[in-house]
């Protein structure tokens, strides 16, 4: 490896910490402490309360920060009119004061300067740090163009960054939430309906009669809404069929548990079409109004019986049957649920869209308990000049791969900054806002060789993340809980708008996003693009089109605004789709014409090896990506993650409860640290499970440094989804080292 | 008036932010927890099942934490509301090893903390912190003499089951099935 671009761990300079700045805003005073109604205010006197939306996770739950008079933040609570989270926030909400207690946070902008023949990090005031960037940008666009800029981010800093990017003329904006997320299950639903089930979900979870779950695990997936529509169903006496290797907890809440061997779920995705086409089970009067190619699916699944998926599955046919039949007899008041994070197997697509199908049989897109339609407030751009058009544009990085990836695919970014000969789209320089790409993408050789490319790689964040250590400028963002932010427009079953304001002022030096974007967008010459001194002025404005105030929203925090359009499909005289024919597409011509398979087939993927076994990764409820593994409001109801390792397997290694082992992957890449063995009947013997976000290697983060296990790091085997450029990141295979072994060139 | 609490185990995702709700709202100290949440799994793959349960002081009516007390630190409340008075506790831990719940610890500064049903939001007719935030709606808090509360109501139609009935105490949380 090149050491340019050596990793600097921050922490090891000794910073000089400044102590946290706790004193109340002077706008504190006289705020709405007590002045409405709310079930959870504690009632003591002189607490004041600013309406926040939080930024733990991409739900954006609505609440109020109350500040105690001393200053500091005491406690979030969920806005009880905010149909997001209906007053109640999620641990990770709850405990998100954390990231503003945080010790370890970024304190102070940092400058990679070489000391000695060391490099290293120095403190930098604002101005250096941003004129440094500034003339670095310049002299970029110089060399490549505006456009060999490129951002990578997740949150609401990147809206801001995105707008400097796109001022300065690029818009090579990519975010790990499509490639490496959520990216084909919106492109198999766009395929089908012509559109996607959005965020947060379209699911009419709360009035459902059936919800069948593949391998999403609602309840650990803190995805609030969700989660508490789900609590709902269940004591509403809803259906609940769960596919999953593991018991994951909504499975051991569903009456249906099918623990499918991995890999395998299109089999009896396929099998399900098939069982309700060939038992005319499906909606008939539904598929003859919205859908087209019905014959030629039921032509295409005439031999997916539950006896055929039996053998692939291990899911035994009366099963497949019987399930089949539940959801039919809820439909159409029925959710295959589309999932979120469905970067699977490379074929993901074609299995999101065997999910849509399914959907489209059973009549549930546009029914009550089904998908619902949404609605929401348009926030108007505040006044800016039209952005440039840039010359070239990520769509020329996927050099005719991907055809359709609506959305920027972070790997063929990455690609596109390691220089090649005759290289006509280069990317030089990279912004990085709150996303940990070190611990969010697979392929790390990739992305090393990528960063040490650059000749700028700026990162925005309010934690030292992994990402930090590589960068040529850290600037220290203030958390959510200090800042103004954009209005968070929610398009659901009710619009709304929430609010997020400081409920203190911003600890050391950090500084907003929207107020760095402003000041480089400044040093650019781009001033036009930033007519505001304030972010608050733009709020102001924005709420002024839309009908509001900012001192109406300082009050309520969360605005509904009522629907003006149907909520269900049938009080909508001849609904058209949004696909190309106004019909559902049960077979699909646009994928066929792009030379791919026009309705899903299934294709075996490669299985373990003796002493192998799949590495499945998931959530937990109290922790958010790697962003909460530090928080310490969070670490005490999980410090670190664990290897769930079935009995049979862990008597069969002779590994005992909490052993610590570490973990090797088929292509003999080790875990950088040990991970405690959790012995359970809840995973099978050919698969192993541990949760997303830890073992972290970034000494800064005092508390999560060498804290479990981290996943992506043993996902070095890709399998590309051709369709949209998605990364399958479940066919790696781990086995056991019980022993320490000899580290070399760790990450 | 006798305050109990009912939580529903069939909807209880363990998520634990009645955990983290408790600690913001009560203060306690980072690394200690007044309530917490345990997961019980049973059976043979694919046999399997889970219970998980939000667990916490009981509030027993026979409580061995109240009677071995040696200043009376450990007392009851209204509604049968067991408290400790932090100034009489002397820390020396009699009630910790007595609760057969393990809902007690010894707090930094010297005395024995636990749960107390949030009396400061109970009083003003606010439910407890954790049932206040629970996302999953799976608990219930109330007066058990209160025919009409929705507690009264899902014990009456639901099978449920208190922790360590053998023990005597008569706890009063509890658990739905």
């Amino acid at each position: 490896m090149h050491t340019r671009r050596k990793f600097i761990k921050i922490g090891a300079l000794g910073l000089g910490a400044t102590a946290v700045t706790t004193a109340v805003a002077s706008w504190a005073t006289g705020n709405t402490s007590g002045s409405t109604r709310s079930v959870n205010d504690r009632a003591v006197s002189g607490w004041h309360r600013f309406p926040t939306y939080c930024e733990v996770c991409f739900w954006k739950c609505a609440g109020w920060t109350y500040v105690s008079p001393e200053g500091s933040i005491q406690k979030i609570i969920g806005n009880d009119d905010d149909p997001q989270c209906n007053g109640r926030l999620c641990p990770r909400g709850t405990g998100g004061v954390g990231m503003y207690s945080d010790p370890d946070r970024l304190k102070t902008p940092l400058i990679r300067v070489t000391k000695n023949g060391e490099q290293t990090y120095r403190e930098a005031t604002w101005d250096e740090a941003l004129d440094f960037i500034a003339n670095k940008m310049k002299e970029i666009a110089g060399k490549h163009g505006p456009e060999s800029i490129a951002l990578f981010n997740h949150g609401t800093p990147g809206k801001y960054f995105t707008h400097l990017l796109n001022a300065f003329g690029s818009n090579n904006v990519a975010a790990p939430s499509f490639a490496q997320c959520r990216g084909p299950r919106d492109t198999g639903f766009e395929l089908t309906f012509g559109e996607s089930v959005s965020s947060p979900e379209v699911t009419d979870i709360r009035d459902t009669r059936c919800l069948v779950l593949i391998g999403s695990h609602i309840g650990e997936n803190m995805h609030n809404g969700q989660v508490q529509e789900m609590s709902e169903a269940i004591d509403k006496g809803a259906v609940i069929i769960t596919v999953d290797p593991r018991l994951s907890t909504a499975a051991s809440k569903s009456k249906f548990w099918l623990p499918i061997k991995p890999s395998t779920d299109l089999a009896l995705l396929l099998a399900w079409i098939h069982v309700l086409i060939h038992d005319n089970l499906y909606n008939r009067e539904y598929v003859a109004q919205y859908a087209e190619g019905f014959n030629e699916l039921k032509e295409h699944v005439r031999d997916f019986t539950p006896e055929w998926a039996y053998g692939i599955t291990t899911i035994k046919p009366e099963l497949i049957r019987h399930t089949a039949r539940e959801m039919a007899n809820a439909a159409p008041s029925v959710i295959i649920h589309p999932g979120r994070h469905t970067t699977w197997y490379g074929d993901d697509v074609q299995r999101s869209r065997a999910i849509a199908i399914l959907n489209a049989l059973l009549g549930s897109w546009g029914n009550r308990g089904g998908i619902f339609f949404k609605e929401g407030i348009k926030i108007p751009d505040f006044p800016r000049p039209a952005y440039p058009k840039p010359s070239w544009s990520w769509q020329d990085t996927l050099n005719g791969r991907y055809p359709f990836a609506k959305e920027a695919v972070t790997n063929t970014i990455i690609e596109a900054s390691i220089p090649k000969p005759g290289m006509e789209h280069i990317i030089k320089g990279w912004f990085v806002a709150g996303t940990n790409l070190v611990v969010s993408i697979p392929l790390k050789e990739q992305l090393m060789q990528a960063m040490q490319a650059l000749d700028l790689l700026v990162v925005i964040d309010t934690m030292p993340m992994e990402i930090t250590g590589y960068a040529d400028v850290v600037l220290p963002e203030c958390t959510y809980l200090e800042r103004y932010d954009d209005l968070r427009a929610t398009a659901h079953r009710e619009p709304t708008i929430a609010l997020r304001m400081p409920a203190v002022q911003p600890s050391y030096l950090t500084k907003p996003s929207w107020w760095i974007s402003k000041q480089i967008g400044e040093r650019l010459g781009l001033g036009a693009f930033y007519n505001y001194k304030d972010f608050k002025e733009v709020l102001q404005w924005q709420l002024k089109q839309i009908g509001s105030s900012m001192e109406e929203m300082e009050r309520i925090g969360l605005k509904k605004y009522p629907r003006k359009s149907p909520v269900y499909i049938e009080s909508i005289a001849e609904f058209k789709f949004k696909t190309a024919s106004g019909k559902i597409q049960l077979k699909s011509n646009e994928l066929q014409e792009a030379g791919f398979d026009a309705m899903p087939v299934y294709t075996p993927h490669p299985q373990p090896e003796d002493g192998y076994y799949r590495l499945i990764y998931g959530r937990a409820p109290m922790h958010t990506f790697s962003r909460t593994a530090n928080n310490r409001n969070l670490v005490a109801l999980m410090p670190e993650n664990s290897v769930w390792v079935n009995p049979q397997v862990a008597e069969l290694w002779g590994l005992r409860k909490d052993q610590h082992v570490w973990l090797k992957n088929q292509a003999g890449v080790l875990s950088n640290f040990s991970v405690k063995v959790r012995i359970t009947e809840r995973i099978r013997w050919d698969s192993v499970y541990i949760v997303h976000g830890f073992g972290h290697h970034h000494k800064p983060l005092t508390y999560a440094f060498g804290r479990g296990v981290n996943d992506t790091e043993l996902i070095s085997r890709l399998a590309i989804d051709p369709i949209m450029g998605g990364t399958g990141m479940r066919g790696n295979f781990v086995t056991f080292v019980k022993t320490e072994p000899r580290k070399e060139g760790k990450l | 008036m006798r305050y109990a609490m009912a939580i529903d185990t069939r909807k209880c995702v363990g998520c634990s932010d009645c955990v983290v709700a408790c600690q913001t709202e009560n203060d306690v100290p980072n690394g200690f927890c007044r309530d917490w949440v345990k997961e019980v799994v049973d059976g043979t793959y694919p046999n399997v099942s889970i219970e998980l349960r939000s667990e916490r002081c009981n509030h027993c009516a026979n409580s061995p934490c109240v009677r071995c007390c040696p200043t009376g630190a450990s007392h009851f409340e209204e509604g049968g509301i067991v408290l400790v008075e932090h100034n009489k506790c002397i820390g020396c831990g009699a009630c910790i090893e007595s609760c057969p719940y393990e809902a007690r610890y010894s707090h930094p500064d010297g005395y024995v903390d636990k749960c107390t049903f949030c009396i400061h939001r109970v009083r003003q007719g606010n439910d407890p912190a954790c049932v206040s935030v629970c996302p999953t709606r799976c608990m219930y808090f109330g007066d058990l003499e209160d025919p009409n509360s929705k507690l009264v109501n899902v014990l009456k139609n639901r099978k449920f089951k208190s922790l360590a009935p053998e023990a005597g105490t008569q706890p009063q949380i509890f658990y739905l099935l």
